[in-house]
């Protein structure tokens, strides 16, 4: 070792002794500090905390934030806040203690009712984890007189209060409920999952629909207060306070009136109407039947109430316009046509003889059309006005699965293109992939036929069929389908714009020939006004032009559900009515799509409903209540399970 | 200025024939009897804090004798004979901590816990706790001293890896005690000032360009974080009540088991992170500054320790643990009395809890076995 070494070493040594004195000397002015603080703490400030710990009095009690409004787009209010008084207890405050709250709870008993299930719900809340001194809810919405019995006993019960607060109320409830969806009492479940702090002096979120998909816009931020309190808990004096931060208000496309129009429309039958406004993309109208009406979900439905709205054979609790999964039967058509000519597997002039059946083979079995011995030399155009089968048959044999399902998807079918109902489900568009997953087979010959009539395995919503409406009557131009109009007075485009994620949305379709869009307008123009036209009846006498679809899906057998009578089978067998549309024909500001279960066809049971709305909406028609027997027919959509139809290969398709 | 080896009495005690029951043990009787004097007190106000719970005081006895016996185990380890090992054992635990990122399980939204079949479920991070000093003592043991820019550099890497790896699960308060245990090696190896300087304006001035790049939500969470009282529903909640306890507890206590704050259920953690608190509240400044005392002199035994090391490797290792060992109690106690911001770090021995426990004594292991061999060049 040498001497520069050694030198090195001592060198290092004493450095190292240094850093260890600069360590101790750290360490001391670290110990010192912290006992300055705990001096200052338990000496200097001892009286303040003294007081804050031994009486505690001063309480932090957080105000629950103001639920934003939900109006409609002419600025009618669908969802709002009102009063509602209930009944708490603070466990802290009672006279003898948490251990008195039976005592407590029998004597309340005896000044107003308390049944065993406000009890036990009660019980349940009080055995959750809480901070001390909060409220715990005994009852909601408190009669007048009820609270008069409380506020004259008051003097017997220390530590019960009745607490005002705000809650939702829908001044127009029943029909709005498919489109809004409610708001309910947190359970344990969600409460895990909401942020704590803010939630903390709320008790409702959005449980459904557009209250649970904007849910973060419209609950706003908790604010708090500091408040002294005398022993039985009356605020003598607030310390110290940070005003909540109301949420936000959102406006709908939806139009109030024709949501009502709709909505009376399905009175007494099981379906769905849907309406959008082609130029911007927004529900004007989304109607399911049977309904069900929300405000009784805000304030708590009784069990019995829910176990009869559970347990109906109608389904009312399920919404048919979003999550409802039909044949769209003839209604494919215009879009299987513009594949056929679009992708040039047939010419424009294409033209074919109808005997009233296809056949795959020579021999083999007979796919049938609605009209028994056809409709003679059929074009493109006749096809879609008369509602040809065996035309379709024909193209869809040549096309096979791919062209066909790769146009129908650019129109939205087997995809989730609604921005914001997150209910809403995709349904089945059955590709080859699709069938090999989920059937085990490979795509057979049969099958592209049945798809070509918009049968078999293909299912749509009713928000879907309209969807393809609107892309059909905006020549391939989408928009995003959404509720949402604007927040706060601010337009919203896209629900990106305020945080959420956008749908995948197909791209805008460029058909080879633009032309060809107008070959098929013509077409679904003389559906309704053509002489020999499937909707020419709903079309009749009107002062404008509509163009539509009609369809028309035959339910031919269903996966058991057996709850059902015998005597009424015979009605779920029922055809399907369908129909899309709009109206004017040349500029169209309304779109809808109309289904209607187990009633018939499409050109007698779903049309003249759509004819309806659109005289409401362009000419301002009064709708008259009609008078029906009762619908005591059953749906094929199973809420639990979503039990597919079963549609028997070569379902009878007509107009 | 004194030298800490003249202050050691161990350097008279050598000139003994006979080597004692402590040296064949390889314990320093100091630290063993300073460790049991915390645990006992702790012991006393766990039972308290956990509201008078003897299933957890038994459970935490337990603990306590399975970390004693994790200290009396690694003390008889050489160092010398594991050193070869460290560069392993190190990437070994980045591989653990890669997978507690990926398939680790946990609670409240942090991933920290490993399930390996066959084995209790376990936290890498702690593991870290003792492999990061581990490493950057012998990576810094093997250059020369005081370490070149580059030396100082690879060393911050080894360091920065695993903290932000743990930063991640997120667990804020073991990536800061295991970050600082690395810097305070970097630190004993002789860093020259001018780099712990520089090092000291470059963070300053990357802070507001760190700021800038934030989003608004990012922000609002370091304010709440660093003033929690502007969150008093949420975090401030836990400081508003532990600082109650604390003062109202004033110079005397209310008395053993007589504190109301934590018998109310107003304080939150009583038995783990805030344990402090109630001991505050029941025992006053006088039972707060007994524990403190106690603790110091624990430090001082280490930094004595530390001083006696002859080997660069022992010496910046025994410094740094020691150390640690006072961030552990700087951070928790700063933390519970409101001067410093909310993460999670126990008060070292008394916090109710295994594995920090063990982790502490294992260091501390580490400790006597640097003291029992500082004179046998093996």
């Amino acid at each position: 070792m040498s001497w520069s070494n050694l030198d090195a070493q001592r060198r290092e040594d004493s450095q190292f002794q240094t850093r260890l004195w600069w360590s101790l000397w750290f360490i001391i002015i670290v110990f010192v500090g912290l006992v300055c603080r705990l001096v200052y703490l338990q000496v200097w400030q001892h009286q303040h905390y003294v007081t804050a710990s031994d009486d505690n009095r001063q309480q932090l009690q957080a105000l629950a934030p103001t639920r934003g409004l939900i109006y409609d787009t002419h600025g009618s209010l669908l969802a709002g806040n009102r009063a509602s008084h209930s009944l708490t207890l603070v466990p802290e405050q009672l006279s003898g203690g948490r251990r008195s709250i039976d005592k407590v709870l029998a004597e309340l008993g005896q000044i107003l009712t308390l049944d065993d299930s406000d009890i036990k719900r009660f019980k349940r809340r009080l055995n959750q984890p809480r901070r001390p001194y909060s409220p715990v809810a005994l009852r909601f919405q408190l009669s007048q007189a009820e609270i008069a019995q409380i506020t004259v006993n008051q003097h017997r019960f220390s530590g019960v209060r009745i607490v005002p607060e705000l809650v939702r109320y829908y001044p127009l409830d029943d029909g709005f409920v498919h489109a809004l969806g409610y708001v309910g009492r947190i359970n344990d479940r969600e409460l895990k999952n909401l942020d704590a702090t803010n939630y903390s002096a709320t008790h409702h979120v959005g449980k459904l629909g557009i209250e649970r998909y904007y849910e973060t816009e419209l609950h706003g931020t908790v604010g708090y207060q500091t408040v002294e309190t005398n022993a039985r808990g009356r605020v003598l004096e607030v310390l110290d306070r940070l005003e909540p931060l109301p949420g936000r208000d959102i406006t709908l496309f939806l139009d109030a009136q024709l949501q009502q129009d709709a909505a009376q429309l399905l009175e007494g039958k099981r379906g769905a109407i849907v309406a959008i406004d082609p130029k911007t993309g927004g529900i004007l109208a989304m109607a399911s039947a049977p309904s069900y009406g929300a405000n009784q979900f805000v304030t708590g439905i009784s069990n019995a109430n829910y176990d009869a709205l559970r347990t109906s054979n109608d389904l009312p609790l399920f919404n048919r316009a979003l999550r409802g999964r039909y044949p769209p039967a003839s209604t494919v058509k215009p879009v299987i046509a513009l594949a056929g000519i679009d992708s040039g597997i047939i010419s424009r002039k294409f033209s074919l003889w109808d005997p009233g059946y296809y056949q795959l083979t020579e021999g083999g079995r007979f796919y049938r059309d609605w009209k028994e011995g056809g409709h003679g030399r059929v074009n493109m155009h006749k096809s879609i006005v008369e509602s040809v089968d065996t035309f379709y048959y024909a193209i869809a044999d040549v096309m096979g699965n791919t062209p066909m399902t790769k146009y129908l998807s650019q129109f939205g079918l087997g995809q989730v293109t609604i921005a914001d109902q997150p209910e809403a489900t995709k349904a089945v568009l059955p590709t080859k992939k699709w069938k090999r997953a989920n059937r085990n087979a490979s795509w057979f010959p049969g099958d592209s036929l049945n798809l070509g009539i918009g049968q078999g395995f293909l299912s749509a919503t009713p928000t879907q069929l309209a969807t393809m409406a609107m892309v059909l009557a905006n020549k391939g131009q989408w928009h995003q389908v959404r509720m949402i109009k604007a927040i706060d007075g601010q337009a919203v485009k896209k629900v990106s714009e305020i945080g959420h994620k956008d749908p995948q949305q197909p791209d805008n379709i460029e058909l080879k020939r633009d032309s060809d869009w107008n070959k098929v307008h013509a077409a679904l123009i003389d559906v309704m006004h053509g002489k020999y036209g499937t909707g020419r009846r709903s079309g009749a006498d009107s002062s404008y032009k509509m163009a539509g679809k009609t369809g028309t899906a035959q339910v031919l057998g269903i996966k058991q559900d057996s709850t059902y009578d015998a005597e009424k089978l015979a009605e779920r067998f029922r055809d399907h009515g369908l129909y899309i549309g709009w109206a004017p024909a040349k500029d169209p500001v309304i779109v809808v799509a109309v289904i209607i279960e187990n009633r018939g066809g499409g050109s007698s049971a779903a049309a003249p409903l759509a004819r309806k709305l659109f005289d409401s909406y362009i000419l301002g028609t009064k709708i008259e209540p009609e008078s029906e027997p009762e619908a005591t027919a059953i749906v094929e959509v199973d809420l639990e399970a979503e039990a597919e139809v079963e549609n028997t290969q070569g379902a009878i398709n007509d107009g | 200025m004194a030298d800490f080896q003249r202050l050691a009495p161990e350097l008279r005690s050598h000139l003994k024939r006979k080597p004692g029951l402590w040296v064949k043990l390889k314990l320093d009787p100091w630290l063993l009897v300073l460790l049991l004097v915390i645990m006992s007190f702790g012991l006393v106000v766990l039972y308290s804090g956990s509201g008078s719970s003897e299933i957890a005081v038994q459970k935490q006895m337990v603990r306590y004798g399975l970390a004693l016996m994790a200290m009396l185990f690694v003390a008889q380890i050489n160092m010398r004979h594991v050193q070869r090992w460290i560069p392993l054992v190190y990437i070994f635990g980045i591989i653990l901590l890669v997978a507690v990122l990926s398939f680790g399980v946990g609670a409240k939204g942090a991933q920290r816990w490993l399930e390996i079949p066959g084995l209790p479920r376990f936290q890498p991070s702690e593991i870290m706790k003792l492999v990061v000093p581990l490493t950057v003592s012998w990576y810094l043991a093997n250059q020369l001293r005081p370490p070149r820019l580059i030396h100082v550099i690879v060393s911050m890497v080894l360091v920065l890896l695993p903290v932000l790896l743990i930063a991640k699960q997120p667990d804020l308060g073991t990536s800061v005690i295991i970050g600082t245990s690395g810097v305070f090696v970097i630190f004993f190896a002789g860093l020259l000032w001018r780099y712990l300087i520089a090092a000291v304006i470059l963070g300053a001035a990357g802070l507001p360009l760190i700021w800038s790049g934030m989003r608004e939500y990012q922000k609002q969470r370091v304010v709440t974080f660093l003033d929690p009282e502007s969150d008093p529903l949420g975090a401030g909640w836990n400081i508003i009540q532990s600082k109650i306890a604390i003062g109202s507890g004033g110079i005397n206590g209310k008395g053993w088991l007589q504190g109301t704050q934590s018998h109310l259920d107003f304080l939150p953690e009583t038995k783990t992170d805030f344990i402090v608190a109630v001991l505050a509240e029941e025992f006053g400044l006088l039972g707060v500054c007994l524990l403190l005392t106690l603790y110091f002199l624990v430090l001082v035994r280490g930094l004595i320790i530390a001083g006696a090391a002859m080997l660069p490797f022992d010496r910046m290792l025994s410094a740094s643990l020691t150390l640690t060992f006072f961030v552990y109690v700087m951070v928790n106690v700063g933390m519970v009395s409101g001067l410093l911001p909310v993460v999670g770090v126990p008060l070292p021995l008394v916090s109710y809890g295994g594995t920090s426990a063990v982790t502490l004594m294992v260091s501390l292991g580490v400790l006597m076995s640097i003291n029992a061999r500082r004179r046998l060049p093996t």
